[in-house]
């Protein structure tokens, strides 16, 4: 790891979404202004090959949360078809808490974002793409409507789109507002019209997906960076950001900070940088810090000491076991109840688990029942490590990663702040002596 | 012969029962590692299925072998070295090389996790819980839980729901494993269950209030892991600790089902289905299931005389047999008349003939609504094609028939061809409800005249189609003009790829109702021929006989009626003797693909009511002409000597001669242009058991109370009991 140059300070020339704040127009006139689909036909013409190419050689990582390498993960749709088209779903259900980058994008600067459809779906060899929105997102759902449709009118997408003689359609769903449509599974099922429940994987989309056909599902900030990574090559896009960690990136910061929003800045930036410098600081003055969700609610959290020095990018947030997510950081100043904030998560964890498997049907709404005692103190100690048990027996056990999702923030909790959960269950004992000690019930083995 | 038998239906029970279809194997195998025991699979296998074929029993709850994978319950999750995590076995295919350890630790917590969440919101009640000693989760609780529950919140509690008569439910128990919905969907090929609601508040119901009203619905129950879907006419009766059991066959169609009867001491307790991939895969009707309990009413237990004054007189057998030795001698062998009818076994329909020509008589006959087939060629009444030959047809013309109704089982191999394999499917007659995409080429008579003459599109689908199937009803064969319907099904079948040589393929099919049918036809007894042969008879035997025309039965002829239940033949009947039911006696069935099957003696036949065989035995002592069999087995080897497939158990044998049946038409080919009716008014009421059962009393009046025909209300509140 190198030291020797220091990350953030983005400029404003290298900014790729410049209507973030809705300073100029969000449709097509303030877009041909910004320079989008300039030379899209050129980019197109080049073939699939080299924009997957291109996509690689930037080390673009998908913007969703799990940050996989979108080049390599867009290659793996077949090359030749069986008789099926290949199908681009775009993943707007942005419905993680905390994470409001996508709804700015197509709010404001939504023919980015159509843009990189056709982009992304040429490369893909892609006969449609989708763009699955969130239900909450109505005023979203109507810019991406209108910037759609002066796209088909200007012959940028459709038939022949951009006089390339590549036919691609943009249709834009409606989801109906849960969040396990955006597991990108759920969201398969979701388009198709049944109930939002993740399948099984394998098959991959990629193999079967949207109508049994192959399928990507990619995450909205991913495909509206791609046009400009192709005009500007890729070698601009990954001289931002620590090696493996390329580009810039929308951090949304919500909480106890002066002032919240979604900004623009390059990967790698230090946490407190990016707060002190864009959020006008943790209310309160940084000593007055007690925690930050670095990656939208489903990551764990970190304590003060931590955040001091963390930076913002996938590799250095999972060495300090948490993750970058959708870059959502929830600051947590010291009046918060910590408790009760990953309580309030774990509920809505129960609240949105589809149900299908097991683990996660039964385990979130069962550690949101033993938080919701904890958070008064009404627990034995011994049920901080049952907990924590319980949490990793839900981990890694479903179908699809919203178990894993609602276990990691109530493993954040008690790697980080179990003192606090043994006083106030201290607090409890003292209020309620006639309350007895349960004993310890540990059902994994001694070394596990 | 008989322990044979027994093995082979075991083996059946038992052996590896993932139902491949030839299409699904990719012919590649390799060697995967279970437990560091090489196995060489196939490349489609699961790792489920490796295993199982390892002989590593591997515990689950959502996977079923005949159902579509759902891996939602994650009780088979498995270590595979390499993976991140442990992977649902019944999900993820065998790779080359792959290491799967089910004995490891990570397996071994997976495991425990996941069913101590099951066990987390599902009632500790086994005690007072209907599925207790056949549990799924009661039995792999007991080998892979934990000792003791840390769970110290609320439980959840779900109302429970009302889904008919033939289920019950407790949906606390449940645990969402949806093998329940995927059967209604994919077997029963109904929408009605579904889940409702999200998380821990998920629901399997029908989301508005609604009944699951199809013929095959209580496998749901058997489907069911724990004790959420229970049989509601079987609630609180017995144990299964206490049962024994019997495996036997089903007389109720004419599919002959593989069943295994439940009882305690003397008294029937269940029906349960057997594997026979061949006819019932592992389901059964809900008729072949809760039908028998008519056998506990309106029995004939003493042989009965009707006095002249109308009384009824409870006679000893000694009685009877003077009675009917006075009537026989009365009259020569021409004034008598027998009937077999549709639930008669092989051997006591042999008897009777038998016995009836010994008198002279040879009129013995199928009873009166009994289809018009030729017993003289066997291929002319058989299903040829074979039930499982349904798999390999490529178009089905259906004619006169509500196969649903007819044979539920049947029709949901022919929905699952058509679901999933596009199979097309053309109807002349009835439109029934189905269930699956079918074409409606018209009601009358008519249309099947057209397509015999080749001017319908179906029949140009006919001789397209490499190995098309005709499947006629023996309801519509039954009618006034069944022989010309059958001349003129002979006349498409000449004309097209009905059969076909090359493929090895007759697809010439009668869809028999009745069991006693083909065995009758096998052992020569032809159809009723007519009012007008039998309006000299002065003695008419009725051999279980309860569907014939009571007008035709001249009014001075003294009527004998032998069977088990109160119906219209012992209504009827001057003198009624009491036999026993096919739970009751050891008898063999040919169903209607020619396959001869034993049934088996579960519990024994009440007071004075005895095997049919043995009657017609003593009687015939009685008459001075005695038979020439003291025991079953002799009977049997009597029987072999007329027809010897008749003692190849569970075998199937090419009739041949198909293109002299097609060639060989009888009678005029004019039918009357009328329409089909619906061949079977009340699925739930078809012969003398189910019209006396109060199961499928209420089963009628629930399901379809415009036709509810029984003759009396139940008196048992299932609902509450």
């Amino acid at each position: 790891m190198s030291f020797s140059r220091t990350y953030g300070n983005l400029q404003d020339q290298d900014r790729i979404f410049t209507n973030l704040y809705r300073d100029g127009d969000p449709f097509i006139d303030g877009a041909l202004k910004r320079g989008d689909w300039h030379k899209t036909k050129d980019i197109v013409l080049n073939g699939d090959d080299w924009i997957i190419d291109q996509i690689k050689a930037s080390g673009l990582r998908g913007r969703g949360g799990a940050g996989f390498p979108s080049g390599l993960k867009y290659s793996f749709m077949p090359k030749v078809s069986d008789g099926r088209p290949s199908y681009l779903v775009i993943n707007a259900d942005e419905s993680e808490p905390g994470t409001c980058k996508d709804r700015e994008i197509m709010r404001h600067d939504p023919h980015k974002l159509i843009e990189g459809a056709l982009c992304v779906g040429v490369s893909m060899r892609a006969k449609a793409a989708y763009i699955y929105i969130r239900g909450e997102f109505w005023y979203e759902y109507n810019c991406l409507e209108r910037a759609i449709s002066e796209a088909y009118e200007r012959g940028l997408i459709g038939k022949n789109a951009c006089g390339t003689g590549y036919d691609f359609d943009v249709h834009v769903v409606h989801g109906a507002g849960a969040y396990i449509c955006g597991e990108e599974t759920g969201l398969i099922e979701s388009l198709e019209g049944k109930q939002g429940k993740p399948r099984m994987k394998p098959p991959f989309p990629a193999n079967a997906g949207l109508y049994g056909c192959p399928t990507t599902v990619t995450n909205v900030e991913t495909v509206a960076v791609c046009p400009t990574i192709l005009r500007r090559t890729p070698e601009w896009f990954a001289s931002f950001g620590r090696k493996n960690n390329a580009g810039t990136k929308l951090f949304a910061v919500s909480g106890h900070v002066n002032n919240p929003g979604v900004f623009e800045e390059e990967m790698s930036i230090p946490l407190r940088e990016l707060i002190e410098k864009h959020c006008g600081g943790v209310t309160g003055g940084w000593d007055n810090l007690k925690a930050i969700i670095p990656g939208g609610s489903s990551v764990p959290l970190l304590p003060k000491r931590i955040c001091d020095d963390v930076l913002m990018d996938f590799d250095a947030l999972r060495d300090v076991r948490s993750g970058l997510g959708t870059a959502a950081v929830i600051v947590m100043d010291k009046s918060t109840d910590v408790i009760a904030a990953i309580h309030r998560l774990s509920k809505f964890y129960a609240h949105e688990s589809c149900g299908q498997c097991t683990p996660c049907r039964e385990g979130t709404s069962w550690m949101e029942d033993m938080l919701g005692r904890m958070r008064k103190g009404n627990a034995d100690f011994a049920e901080i490590d049952m907990l924590e048990e319980l949490s990793y027996q839900i981990e890694g056990h479903t179908i699809c990663a919203l178990g894993d999702a609602a276990a990691w923030p109530v493993q954040g909790l008690i790697r980080h702040f179990r003192h606090e959960m043994e006083d106030r269950i201290e607090d409890y004992k003292a209020e309620n002596p006639e309350r007895g000690q349960r004993a310890k019930v540990s059902h994994l083995p001694e070394h596990h | 012969m008989f322990t044979q038998l027994l093995r082979r239906n075991r083996k059946l029970f038992t052996a590896p029962v993932r139902y491949f279809r030839p299409t699904q194997t990719l012919n590649n195998k390799f060697d995967i590692f279970v437990d560091g025991k090489p196995i060489t699979v196939d490349s489609s296998y699961t790792i489920f299925q490796a295993c199982h074929e390892a002989g590593v029993t591997i515990p689950r709850f959502c996977y079923h072998e005949r159902l579509a994978v759902a891996g939602n319950c994650r009780m088979c999750l498995v270590e595979v070295e390499g993976a991140p995590k442990p992977v649902a076995s019944c999900a993820m295919n065998v790779m080359p090389n792959m290491k799967v350890n089910t004995k490891s630790e990570t397996t071994k917590v997976a495991r425990g996790g996941v069913l101590e969440f099951l066990l987390a919101n599902h009632p500790l009640d086994c005690p007072i819980c209907d599925q207790g000693g056949e549990c799924d989760l009661q039995d792999i609780s007991q080998v892979y839980g934990y000792q003791e529950s840390r769970f110290n919140e609320y439980k959840r509690a779900v109302e429970d729901k009302y889904l008919g008569p033939i289920i019950r439910t407790v949906m606390n128990r449940c645990i969402h494993c949806t093998r329940c919905i995927r059967f209604t969907e994919q077997v029963a090929g109904e929408h009605t269950l579904g889940t409702t609601g999200r998380g821990n508040y998920t629901e399997i119901g029908t989301y508005v209030e609604a009944l699951v009203t199809n013929e095959l619905s209580a496998n749901a129950v058997d489907l069911c892991p724990v004790g959420a879907l229970t049989h509601l006419p079987y609630t609180f009766v017995a144990r299964p600790w206490e049962l024994k059991s019997v495996y036997s066959i089903d007389v109720l169609d004419g599919m002959g089902s593989a069943i295994e009867v439940n009882y305690r001491g003397g008294e029937l307790m269940r029906i349960l289905p057997r594997v026979h991939e061949e006819i019932n895969l592992e389901w059964i009707s809900d008729k072949t299931r809760h039908a028998f309990d008519g056998l506990k009413k309106q029995r004939l237990s003493f042989p009965i005389l009707k006095t002249p004054g109308g009384d009824i007189k409870e006679l000893k057998w000694e009685e009877a047999m003077d009675i009917m030795r006075d009537q026989f001698d009365q009259v020569s062998g021409d004034e008598i008349a027998g009937f077999v009818g549709k639930l008669a076994d092989l051997e006591s329909t042999l008897a009777f003939r038998d016995l009836l020509h010994r008198l002279g008589c040879e009129h013995v006959e199928s009873s009166s609504i009994a289809p018009k087939l030729n017993a003289n060629l066997r291929s002319e009444y058989l299903f040829n094609s074979t039930i499982p030959g349904v798999e390999d047809a490529d178009y089905v013309l259906m004619v006169g028939s509500n196969i649903r109704t007819e044979a539920p089982l049947l029709c949901s191999r022919i929905r699952s061809r058509v679901d999933e394999h596009g199979l097309e499917v053309g109807i002349v007659g009835y439109a029934p409800n189905l269930k699956h995409r079918y074409s409606h080429h018209g009601t009358t008579t008519d249309t099947l005249k057209e397509i015999a003459d080749g001017s319908h599109p179906a029949f140009e689908k006919l001789r397209e189609a490499k190995r098309p199937m005709v499947i006629v009803s023996s309801h519509a064969l039954s009618r006034d003009d069944g022989e010309a319907i059958l001349n003129n099904i002979k006349a498409i079948a000449e004309s097209t790829n009905v059969i076909n040589h090359e493929e090895r393929w007759n697809g010439m099919n009668v869809l028999h109702n009745d069991i006693g049918r083909v065995g009758a036809l096998d052992l020569g007894i032809q159809p009723y021929s007519g009012k007008d042969n039998i309006k000299n008879k002065k003695l008419v035997y009725l051999l279980a006989a309860d569907e014939f025309r009571e007008e035709d039965i001249p009014e001075d002829a003294f009527v004998i009626y032998q069977g088990h239940n109160g119906d219209k033949g012992a209504n009827f009947a001057d003198l009624v003797l009491p036999g026993s039911s096919y739970l009751e006696k050891h008898g063999s069935y040919v169903n209607m693909d020619g396959r001869t099957q034993i049934g088996r003696k579960a519990v024994t036949a009440p007071a004075l009511a005895r095997e049919d065989w043995t009657i017609l035995r003593a009687l015939s002592e009685e008459l001075g002409a005695p038979l020439p069999y003291d025991s079953i087995e002799e009977l049997r080897s009597r029987m072999s000597d007329l027809a010897p497939h008749l003692i190849k158990y569970d075998a199937l044998e090419s009739s041949g001669f198909e293109d002299l049946v097609v060639k060989n038409k009888r009678g005029s080919s004019e039918m009357n242009g009328t329409t089909f009716e619906d061949p079977i008014d009340n699925f739930y009421m078809t012969d003398s058991i189910s019209r006396n059962s109060q199961v499928m009393a209420r089963c009628s009046k629930e399901f379809n109370p415009k036709k509810f025909t029984n003759f009396k209300e139940p008196d048992i509140d299932f609902a509450g009991r």
